[in-house]
């Protein structure tokens, strides 16, 4: 819980891994992408203030004590949720897996939320897979890389009928939310990996579903914010936006914030520190204290409220999973907010 | 005087590399910042080489980017050779060398890419219509154009300036209409003029395409500085 100028803000970071990239982990002979992959991810890092900037060898390979300190002591969110990021061909234990993430979080009840993941062309293999997780961690939510390359397959799209029966599944398992990664990825290599078209096909048909893209598109945010203004059940993962923009470059942020309120609203947008790669403190206490610059080209843009802040960063995601949220983080514990059904 | 003569060429090259562009971010390479060095010898034999933002920054852009430099450089006179090489990204033995031999994307990355990347430049010249929409159009609306005035806009009565400068390019670059005629507002994948009521939520659109590339932009440059602390070749005179 974050408290600022009385009001208090619950916080869900729906979006934060623990990983090891460390060299004992890479797969031989795959060195230099396992290398190149958590330099990327560095540098990432590096479009934060400096004073949060790690070392390369911290980055790699993080404590348990030090996320628990940087997410819940010090970073002020009060339930995380795991994304799980497999990268097998070069992570020996993978980068950070579904297991290593629970076989952590069990120390600390509560606290985490275990998301797990698919690729449809495992198939029935996948689906057993599938089934254990949610029975052995109770994942809610699943995170996808569409572009994901496999067995001489260059990435899958999730209007597939292979995906269909995944996502089938997730409905009879009680999955509810689809975290879709559309941001930055290497394989495919010709055709362009971000296209958001498939999670519109897929949103339509499973109506019951929720799919959060992750990164709001980024790189193609217009695509999204198109796409998102017509699917009641899509949503926008802010992790990148919040972290690579808001320090970084504050003119754009404001303005990726404010087509993000117009296109598909505070109701819809969901924090994600992306820890690791930041800290979900100064993205908080930055979040909270932020206000639009007010310049003529921002003007009409939708305003972000108090409200609306604490629904990003916590109301929002606290309803997709679930989370009980204590009475006086809730909205209509403020004084003159509007009481349900009102 | 040799000395002189290679000078010279070498303003060539960093020229012609300034009209190469990152498709994706529709902005040079040079003012990117992506030109790492750039020499020439007295023989005509250009050297180039490029660095991109991340190890693992997209091989079909960065395929682009090598070829349309090489393409580019090999173009210019007094220029016998061009040796452009990609560094510090996970293909780039095989984009260097495809692009060397002429081989085209598919070729080059034999097995893994099913098509060349004519459609795929087509897209983001699409989109950089957009963006140069906004970039056009946003002080017309600031002076008070409604949309309908805006709709019957020729691209003769608009205000001249570098931005639209720019825009008729892109459209060229596509075939749509870019002459004096033609109206400002067209639809990016027919050519054709807008209705009136159609207007605001095209510009809304093509606000929110520039907001894309920009943030996008803002990232590429975040990355590059993190990776490389001296400016690219010709990156302050872009």
């Amino acid at each position: 819980m974050y408290e600022k100028d009385g009001e208090k803000y619950f916080i869900v970071d729906s979006h934060m891994h623990y990983w090891n990239a460390a060299p004992d982990n890479w797969v031989p002979g795959a060195e230099q992408y396992a290398k190149g992959w958590i330099d990327c991810f560095h540098a990432y890092q590096g479009l934060g203030p400096p004073e949060t900037h790690w070392s390369i060898e911290h980055f790699q390979k993080y404590s348990e004590d030090d996320l628990m300190k940087d997410v819940f002591e010090d970073g002020h969110v009060d339930v995380a949720v795991f994304q799980p990021t497999y990268l097998k061909e070069w992570y020996k234990e993978g980068f950070n897996t579904t297991e290593r993430n629970a076989e952590m979080g069990k120390r600390h009840p509560g606290k985490f939320i275990y998301n797990t993941r698919w690729d449809p062309r495992d198939g029935d293999e996948g689906l057993k897979a599938l089934r254990r997780n949610v029975e052995l961690y109770g994942s809610k939510g699943v995170k996808l890389y569409t572009a994901e390359w496999n067995n001489g397959s260059r990435g899958w799209k999730l209007s597939d009928p292979s995906a269909y029966r995944y996502l089938e599944a997730c409905q009879e398992l009680g999955i509810k939310n689809i975290h879709v990664h559309k941001g930055p990825t290497i394989w495919p290599l010709d055709k362009d990996a971000f296209d958001v078209s498939d999670v519109d096909h897929a949103a339509t048909d499973f109506p019951a579903l929720n799919f959060i893209v992750e990164h709001v598109g980024l790189p193609r945010i217009e695509d999204f914010c198109f796409m998102a203004t017509q699917e009641p059940n899509v949503y926008a993962g802010l992790s990148v936006v919040i972290g690579g923009l808001m320090y970084a470059r504050p003119r754009f942020f404001a303005k990726v914030i404010g087509e993000l309120l117009f296109w598909v609203g505070e109701d819809k947008m969901t924090f994600g520190s992306d820890y690791g790669i930041w800290e979900p403190k100064w993205q908080v206490e930055g979040f909270v204290d932020w206000e639009s610059p007010g310049t003529e080209e921002l003007s009409d843009y939708p305003k972000l409220t108090t409200v609306g802040k604490k629904k990003i960063l916590g109301l929002n995601a606290a309803r997709l999973y679930d989370i009980e949220v204590p009475v006086e983080c809730q909205i209509n514990a403020a004084p003159g907010a509007l009481v349900p059904g009102a | 005087m040799t000395t002189q003569l290679t000078a010279g060429l070498r303003s060539a090259v960093l020229a012609a590399l300034r009209t190469v562009r990152d498709p994706e971010l529709d902005e040079s390479i040079t003012s990117l910042g992506f030109v790492a060095a750039c020499a020439v010898s007295a023989d005509g034999d250009a050297q180039v080489r490029l660095r991109l933002p991340t190890y693992f920054c997209a091989p079909n852009f960065a395929f682009l980017m090598v070829a349309d430099a090489h393409d580019a450089v090999s173009a210019l006179d007094g220029i016998r050779s061009a040796e452009i090489v990609l560094e510090d990204h996970f293909a780039a033995e095989v984009i260097n060398g495809g692009v060397a031999a002429g081989a085209g994307f598919v070729r080059s990355f034999d097995g893994e890419a099913i098509g060349e990347l004519h459609q795929l430049r087509q897209n983001f010249l699409r989109k950089a219509v957009m963006a140069g929409t906004d970039q056009v159009c946003r002080p017309l609306v600031a002076a008070g154009a409604d949309p309908g005035a805006l709709a019957r806009l020729r691209l003769a009565e608009v205000p001249p300036s570098g931005a639209l400068d720019r825009l008729r390019q892109r459209r060229a670059d596509l075939g749509l209409p870019a002459g004096d005629d033609a109206p400002l507002l067209i639809d990016p994948i027919t050519g054709s003029g807008l209705p009136d009521d159609a207007v605001p939520l095209h510009l809304r659109r093509a606000r929110t395409t520039r907001v894309n590339i920009e943030a996008n932009s803002g990232i590429c440059r975040g990355m590059l500085r993190h990776r490389y602390d001296t400016p690219g070749q010709g990156e302050e005179d872009a």
